[in-house]
């Protein structure tokens, strides 16, 4: 069973989301992954060590639900890099390490003394994963960067809202995940080049460039045509421009702030939809004959959403989805997280929610994987590590230090 | 210099809900044939569409001129086989017994009724947790036992559990997607009565696809101990575990995220993140100041330009008290009333400045005072941005259908010794059947 990447070892000085996100999808394929977390600020380097959501709001250093959720099925050990004994531990584990990864500032490797040179001098086919940003060249290398930031530069934010309206953005740090996503497939492209050549490298991974890959059409609409996605005809989001769908949006229904989306593809879609709708009156309206074809429907786009939207406000939004799925029009409730976790059948369950059992916080529902491997399933079935919880067998049994050194290192601060 | 993937080769079935997965491996160098039926990939006919003034003599198909089509298919090379005919299948299998990869998005059933789906293909079961049915009994024996088989779905095909035929059906867009699968409850306005809302760039095929990438790419690294596999995607489930908060928050504590403007959503309202600049541009405040050398910095800046008084004495306080912490933890902010007055300050603080200036102007003030901020770019001004053009991100490409280059987003992933590239324009209806059945022989 399973364990598609156990043959890997990381060396991982990650954090927050758009970092530790990506070793969590090797570890939990089985590569080992050893988390490095700084001693002395107690591991808050990473901002959400100890930083709610909490469980029962109880509070600390190993509370933190998020880091919990991001660092399951790793390692974890602590080096104090302000000292020579602690460069060297990591040194040392770096020379064992297939892979080291990390998402500091640009420069903050360079300045504990292990930029990509010293790396190639530890192991000369170390593959070494670098994630900021803006990257580690250009005017902008020295400036900081979370999630809603990287979002907001390459144009992730501007992209969701209403014409007219503010941007509303992400309400999350959907580029923290996707990041992620792209240092980890960064990580395995890069293994699996030096599998076939025996050359390692360095990978200089920015978030904003990863996310301005994301609106392709809407780059070459400007290049080609010289349309600017700020011009005043920009559509609200929940529309569809690519293709054209109308009816496509997302409509109030019966209840307080309950909504549900719908979008239908083709003419077929449409005649499907009116005939759900029954003889009610707005049914009546919205059979005009201006709404039979996309091009009507697009030109009297308002008009239409207003009427479909008198329909919707009067039922429930499980009605309409159950109503519209049954005749094969795409339509789905706007969940919250608590139906679509525990009330949706496609997502429900421990499959895609798994229980890990923490030694402080107990047991602690995460993240699954949104795949299943027909021969290498992933798995979660360990917390994130405590601070320092792996130091006896990352030192010892992997690094050879004795019981003394070790002693010596834990009392004179190193680890 | 290759891309990472060179030497590998990917059999694409065009769909729109894995075109993007396929980019990404053919810009990572990988050799993506692309099989499109004899009308034309659906993804042609997308809008929009370079407008016929610019168009070249020669290219007047509307299915060689979709900009959507162009983007998401760089790199790949294109055969026409009709999948419905039995020569059209027999040349996909040929096309199979080469590949080391076979991705699709096709409708759960679609190519087992067809005889070309993983078990026929490889003559071992879809699912380690239930048996298909024997391969090759009356049909053509397998043609690649190696063959890695990724599949992109809404709802998944061999999910675990049993789901009612309904379900694996789904009929599904991108915006449903996101409906369902959790983003939307989370981005919007702080006005309720407005819609949820999701983004432009269909996201939500996005992240599946990135799944798909990330899937392929480990099953590839198994391959020498294990073999091909299947690897079976759910777009709901991808959406639901890329949410962030959304997702932890209820797990670890039940927190009801309450969406709003320009910011995470939080069980309650929280102060503006976002402000509008002199330029009618926005400014995202980030995360805000977080350290004494961000609050020193504020109000060094404040000083600079000259606001202290339109601050007022509160906001300059509580900046003055901010410098006196070293790193202001969230559970300090979220709990010590003095710590969450100070961060609200700094972000008053930000979103005064961001008044003053243009967005750029502000961010460029305030980054280079080491406060991290962002401007709020389009897509297309983020491809003019100095920086970007200074690390070469924006890639012209030479355009066939213009007979001239074009400007694309550049490579996403900057390897510094196997560059990923976009090797080719996106392939015209059948370029490269002859070429490809050539090679077969």
């Amino acid at each position: 069973m399973g364990d598609a990447l156990a043959h890997l070892r990381i060396c991982d000085l990650t954090g927050q989301l758009a970092g530790a996100g990506a070793t969590r999808w090797l570890a939990s394929f089985g590569a080992e992954v050893i988390r490095v977390e700084d001693p002395v600020r107690q591991g808050q380097w990473d901002i959400l060590r100890g930083s709610p959501p909490y469980k029962d709001d109880r509070r600390g250093i190993e509370y933190g639900g998020a880091f919990n959720n991001h660092n399951v099925e790793k390692l974890g050990v602590t080096i104090n890099l302000r000292t020579d004994e602690g460069r060297q531990l990591l040194a040392d584990l770096i020379a064992t390490s297939d892979v080291v990864t990390e998402n500091f500032s640009a420069g903050v490797m360079e300045k504990f003394g292990f930029d990509y040179p010293r790396l190639r001098q530890l192991r000369d086919d170390i593959i070494y994963v670098s994630n900021c940003g803006f990257g580690h060249t250009g005017p902008y290398r020295d400036f900081r960067s979370w999630g809603p930031v990287a979002q907001a530069v390459s144009g992730l934010t501007h992209a969701v809202g209403l014409a007219d309206e503010e941007p509303a953005g992400w309400g999350y740090s959907y580029l923290d995940h996707t990041g992620a996503y792209y240092m980890a497939m960064a990580i395995m492209m890069a293994l699996w080049h030096r599998q076939r050549t025996g050359e390692g490298q360095w990978v200089d991974l920015s978030c904003t460039e990863a996310a301005g890959n994301l609106h392709g059409a809407d780059v070459l609409d400007w290049s080609v045509n010289g349309t600017t996605a700020r011009s005043a005809t920009t559509p609200d989001s929940n529309r569809s421009t690519s293709p054209l769908m109308v009816p496509h949006g997302v409509y109030r229904c019966q209840g307080d702030d309950e909504w549900v989306a719908i979008s239908c593809r083709d003419d077929d879609d449409w005649q499907s939809l009116l005939a759900v709708m029954g003889h009610e009156g707005v049914r009546l309206e919205l059979n005009h004959r201006q709404f039979r074809a996309l091009e009507g429907r697009r030109e009297f786009e308002n008009d239409l959403d207003r009427l479909l939207g008198l329909w919707c406000r009067q039922r429930s939004r499980w009605q309409i989805e159950d109503e519209l799925q049954e005749v094969g029009v795409p339509a789905a409730a706007v969940r919250t997280p608590a139906e679509r976790i525990d009330g949706d059948i496609a997502t429900g369950g421990r499959d895609l929610w798994p229980v890990v059992d923490h030694p402080q916080m107990g047991a602690m529902r995460v993240d699954g994987q949104a795949v299943e491997f027909s021969k290498t399933p992933w798995t979660i079935e360990y917390p994130a590590p405590t601070l320092g919880e792996h130091n006896a067998y990352v030192f010892g049994e992997i690094l050879g230090l004795s019981e003394k050194a070790l002693a010596k290192y834990r009392s004179n601060g190193v680890i | 210099m290759v891309g990472p993937l060179h030497g590998l080769t990917v059999v694409e079935i065009a769909h729109p809900f894995c075109a993007f997965a396929g980019k990404l491996l053919a810009d990572a160098g990988a050799d993506v044939i692309l099989v499109e039926p004899p009308e034309g990939a659906e993804q042609r006919t997308y809008e929009p569409f370079a407008e016929r003034r610019h168009v070249a003599a020669g290219f007047i198909a509307d299915s060689e001129l979709s900009l959507a089509w162009w983007a998401d298919n760089t790199s790949k090379r294109s055969v026409v086989a009709d999948l419905d005919t039995g020569p059209g299948r027999q040349f996909f299998r040929q096309l199979v017994a080469e590949a080391d990869i076979l991705l699709e998005a096709e409708r759960p059933g679609l190519l087992a009724d067809r005889g070309i789906d993983y078990t026929d293909l490889t003559g071992q079961p879809l699912s380690r947790h239930r048996s298909s049915p024997p391969a090759g009994a009356l049909g053509p024996p397998p043609v690649n036992e190696q063959l890695i088989q990724v599949s992109i779905t809404p709802l998944g095909r061999v999910w675990r559990r049993p789901v009612s035929e309904g379900h694996r059906h789904a009929e599904m867009t991108d915006l449903t997607i996101m409906a369902r699968g959790g983003p939307m409850a989370m981005c919007g306005y702080d006005d309720h009565t407005l819609a949820p809302m999701r983004s432009r760039g269909d996201q939500g095929i996005r992240t599946a696809c990135h799944v798909a990438v990330m899937a392929t790419m480990t099953a590839l690294l198994a391959r020498d101990a294990f073999g091909g596999q299947f690897l079976d995607v759910s777009m709901v489930a991808a959406a639901n575990v890329t949410t962030e908060a959304g997702s932890h928050g209820w797990l670890a504590s039940q927190q009801k995220p309450y969406r709003q403007t320009g910011r995470h959503a939080r069980p309650s309202l929280t102060e503006p993140a976002q402000v509008e600049c002199a330029d009618g541009r926005y400014l995202n405040t980030g995360a805000g100041a977080r350290s004494g050398r961000d609050f020193d910095a504020l109000l060094a800046y404040l000083t600079e330009l000259e606001l202290v008084d339109e601050a007022g004495p509160d906001m300059i306080a509580a900046l003055e008290r901010g410098g006196g912490y070293e790193d202001l933890t969230m559970d300090q902010v979220d709990r010590d009333p003095d710590a969450n007055a100070t961060f609200k300050a700094g972000r008053r603080a930000m979103r005064l400045i961001g008044q003053h200036l243009t967005a750029h102007e502000a961010f460029l003030g305030l980054q280079s005072r080491g406060i991290a901020c962002g401007v709020v770019w389009s897509a297309d001004e983020m491809m003019q941005d100095p920086h970007f053009v200074d690390r070469g991100f924006p890639t012209d490409v030479y355009q066939p259908q213009l007979d001239r280059e074009v400007t694309y987003p550049g490579p996403p992933i900057r390897f510094t010794k196997s560059p990923m590239s976009i090797r080719n324009p996106a392939p015209r209806l059948g370029e490269h059947t002859d070429d490809v059945r050539r090679q077969l022989r």
